[in-house]
């Protein structure tokens, strides 16, 4: 950052802070960090950038740190943790710039009425390259505020303090964080002091062991499965099985005197029951016999005739050189087709949410990725103002994009109003699977000319899916024709060798019948799957190794030598070669940058009783600064085996009306045999700040399986799951 | 109706209904939440518990059948401080993402390690058949081993 523009931001901050005395525990610190041009810089930072800011919310007292008496420091996270590891590294980034151990930092979610929450959303894999630069800004300021407040107790200079583990010292006193903030009742607010260094961060960049790590291994009530409010009643609510259902009426005769029913509670669009136990509840849920208008009764055919490329509205979203043209000619023109088909979040904590509805207060526990949404949503259905309506969200039992909507919020709201007691209730698994916000089905033709030298001369990616983004009520509907095409679709879409002298991709938009909305990575999965596929073919074609196919066509540019960087080290560790290998295996290759982050897989496959048997997957990845090497590489073998699950196992169905199937099993997902017995991360670091994680690592991998598969039988599979004939 | 067990070393007396999943007694009742839902049909596999040392899915596990059983928990597993030698692994390879699915493995791969105390992959393969949705099957396969491992020093 120059000179003028860390003097902007000093300003800018100096006025945005805010001090609260706390009630009897300390000192709680925080910032109107933010005004930046929130909603385009987000959706370009879902997408293409690393650089999505933290969009905070203006409404909520905007506390980060609360300091209690014996020198803990409380860091109230904006985001909330599903997995990916954020607590984690929020710690390890507070810590430095707070000079604490880290082990006196306590992360825990805000709240809407307790703390800052994050106006957007946590996913797109931005929940620490957003905070990098407010936390560590955030830090040091307390720091140094603490620093100034100590030096006045004291009766010293500032500059002859040192600090140390929480603990600041001048020549024979000491003073901790605690004891500085039980002396302090007004806080004077220095500017944003110079960041440090980087490389003197003693816990960023380190593989220190997860915060929530004993938590979890203990079994501790942390979800929002787990939340119980005293008095608290079991809800149910009846959830369509067919697709477009519409709720018309209830016959709730036989419920209602059933053992433990309090009462059936009929809204206009639902009917639930609410009971003394969960066993009670579930009973007469399934008394009630609910009327649904169901206009049509859907099947899988008519999903496919819709997921067509060619049909619904097409978008240019890449376009260089005269590539339309050029694939227009009737002869030399490659082309394949590709399939995904839908896919299910399974996330393994159902949704649900406790609740509690006074006459002018509610309060929700929820496993959710939108905090703010779900308050709006939750206060708009009661009539509150948004004040009155306090949600405060738990760990997530898995996000994946699922809980990016939870507007079963409400449900547990008006359930709890109706009996004036606190409500619990969640999805039975049927329901889960029925009632999903579906990864949607895709097709892609891809069309390629090779030039004289065996490289392409123009490419051509052509996608039809469902919505992502705009199936998802975080955006407003007004950004559709700002942004044009629905950007989690085409995730993963365009082209990314740009020496190619032509090419085109285009983004065909379907409205489904179902919800379809985010499911980690968007399009990045199926996309990649289908052009890093059709790479390999085009390789194949030209007759060259498709690891140097690659390099030969990715562009001398910052973002292509950073790809090229991990396309090399992949290759470079798993000792790649292409073919069949002496052993009987073979494999694969595929490459895709997300977000910002470029990664690379081989994998080692082999045929096993007519199945493929994933052996080894080498990943090279370069996320920037890794924070905690340790997570990211966890985010990487997780990623990696998710993604092998959805490209080798997974698909939703329609019969009959009813997405199918309802339970795991029969939706089939990787299990422990699935599982490469070797995985082989490899951590470069392009840039120096922090970038993605958590979903550029599923980019790459059905592509590089397939393309392993091809080598040993001859079977090009174009289609996920991917299936042997 | 009125049911007595031996939950995590202590003697309980429950009030529900016999048909009641064991599940939500010990959820519920017993106010145990380490045992998690997960699909209500022990298709997943987060709801595992012991009953008498075996690994039993206890959504599927009619409450009555506790009657007089010795029943393990999550919470149960560790000897007061001391984590018991598959959740010292899980903390050493640190295994747990989102976390929800862990304690069902961590009381089936403790369940296996009774059985079979050195296993190999493949039995790993064979006895191991939970869901992770993070998909953390890695780690937890080298916890596994390890596991066997501290178990075997301890002895």
């Amino acid at each position: 950052m120059d000179h003028s523009a860390e003097q902007d931001k000093k300003g800018k901050s100096r006025r945005g802070f805010l001090v609260k005395a706390a009630v009897g525990v300390g000192v709680l610190l925080g910032t109107g960090y933010l005004t930046r041009p929130v909603w385009r810089r987000s959706i370009a930072g879902m997408v293409n950038t690393a650089d999505a800011p933290y969009v905070g919310d203006t409404k909520t007292p905007p506390l980060w740190f609360e300091v209690t008496a014996d020198n803990e420091i409380i860091l109230r996270s904006p985001k909330v943790e599903m997995g990916q590891g954020t607590f984690t590294g929020l710690a390890q980034i507070a810590a430095d710039e707070l000079e604490v151990a880290i082990g006196r930092i306590k992360v825990v979610h805000a709240s809407t009425a307790s703390g800052n929450i994050d106006g957007f959303s946590t996913g797109g894999s931005t929940s620490i390259s957003s905070l990098w630069m407010p936390l560590r800004e955030l830090a040091a300021t307390m720091r140094e505020m603490l620093k100034n407040e100590a030096a006045n107790i004291l009766g010293v200079d500032v500059a002859a303090l040192s600090v140390a583990d929480g603990v600041i010292t001048a020549s024979e006193r000491s003073l901790t964080y605690g004891e500085v903030v039980k002396e302090v009742k007004e806080w004077d607010i220095p500017a944003v002091p110079p960041l440090k260094d980087v490389s003197t961060y003693r816990y960023v960049g380190q593989p220190i062991p997860r915060v929530d790590l004993k938590d979890k291994v203990i079994g501790a009530p942390i979800f929002g499965m787990d939340a119980v409010l005293s008095d608290m009643l079991y809800g149910a609510v009846v959830r369509p099985t067919a697709i477009g259902s519409k709720y018309v009426s209830a016959d709730t005769s036989r419920a209602e005197g059933m053992p433990g029913v309090v009462k059936v509670v009929k809204e206009k669009d639902f009917v639930g029951v609410v009971a003394t136990s969960q066993m009670a509840a579930d009973n007469a849920k399934k008394a009630i016999d609910v009327t649904w208008d169901i206009p049509k009764t859907w099947e899988l055919s008519d999903i496919e005739a819709m997921i067509q490329v060619g049909q619904g509205t097409p978008y240019v979203i890449q376009k260089e050189g005269r590539a339309a043209s050029i694939l227009a000619a009737e002869e030399g023109i490659i082309t394949a087709e590709y399939k995904s088909p839908i896919g299910a979040h399974a996330q393994m904590e159902p949704n649900g949410a406790v609740a509690h509805v006074t006459a002018d207060q509610a309060t929700v526990l929820i496993s959710t990725q939108v905090v703010g949404l779900t308050r709006k949503e939750v206060a708009d259905r009661l009539g509150f103002d948004q004040e009155q309506v306090n949600i405060q969200p738990t760990y997530l039992g898995g996000g994946f994009g699922r809980r990016l909507h939870t507007p079963h919020a409400i449900q547990a709201a008006l359930m709890s109003r109706a009996v004036g007691k606190p409500v619990k209730y969640f999805f039975d698994r049927k329901e889960e699977f029925q009632n999903d916000t579906f990864r949607p089905p895709t097709h892609h033709v891809l069309k390629a000319k090779l030039g004289a030298d065996g490289l392409i001369e123009a490419m051509e990616h052509n996608v039809s899916s469902g919505d992502v983004m705009f199936g998802s009520p975080i955006l407003p509907g007004i950004l559709e024709p700002i942004v044009g095409a629905d950007v989690g679709a085409w995730r993963g879409g365009m082209i990314q060798y740009g020496k190619i002298p032509h090419y085109r991709a285009v983004s065909w938009r379907v409205k489904l019948p179902f919800a379809t909305s985010w499911w980690r990575s968007l399009g990045l999965l199926a996309n990649t799957f289908a052009i890093e596929s059709f790479m390999d073919e085009l390789a194949i074609q030209a007759g060259k190794d498709p690891v140097q196919f690659r390099l030969d066509q990715i562009q001398d540019d910052p973002a292509g030598r950073r790809l090229q960087a991990v396309i090399t080290a992949a290759a470079t560790r798993a000792n790649w070669q292409d073919g069949v290998l002496p052993n009987g295996r073979a494999m694969g290759f595929a490459a895709s940058t997300d977000a910002n982050t470029p990664v690379a897989q081989v994998v080692e496959v082999a045929i096993v009783d007519n199945e493929i048997k994933v052996l080894k997957v080498t990943c090279a990845i370069d996320p920037g600064l890794a924070v905690n090497p340790d997570q990211v590489r966890s985010q990487c073998e997780g990623a990696i085996i998710m993604g092998m699950s959805a490209g080798m196992f997974e698909k939703m169905i329609v019969r009959n009306g009813e997405l199918q199937p309802t339970i795991y099993g029969p939706y089939q997902m990787a299990l422990m045999r699935d599982a490469p017995r070797e995985i082989d991360v490899v951590l470069l670091a392009g840039t120096d700040a922090p970038g993605a994680v958590g979903e550029p690592p599923l980019g790459p991998i059905v592509a590089a399986i397939a393309n392993a598969v091809f080598r040993l039988t001859g079977q090009r599979l174009r289609e996920m799951p991917l299936t042997l004939v | 109706m009125k049911i007595t067990f031996q939950i995590n070393g202590t003697a309980q007396t429950v009030e529900t209904d016999e048909n009641t999943p064991l599940l939500w007694v010990i959820r519920d009742l017993l106010d145990l939440k380490g045992t998690k839902f997960g699909c209500g049909k022990a298709a997943c596999g987060a709801c595992t518990i012991h009953v008498n040392g075996e690994a039993v899915r206890s959504c599927s596990y009619a409450a009555n059948l506790a009657a007089g059983q010795n029943i393990t928990t999550i919470e149960g597993l560790a000897v007061g401080d001391e984590l018991h030698p598959v959740q010292q692994a899980w903390l050493e390879e640190i295994v747990p993402q989102c976390g929800y699915c862990q304690p069902g493995f961590m009381m089936a791969t403790a369940a296996l390690l009774e059985k079979i105390p050195n296993p190999t992959d493949d039995d790993i393969d064979a006895n191991i058949v939970n869901v992770c949705r993070c998909a953390t099957y890695y780690r937890m396969r080298k916890a596994i081993h390890r596991a066997a491992a501290i178990k075997s020093v301890n002895q």
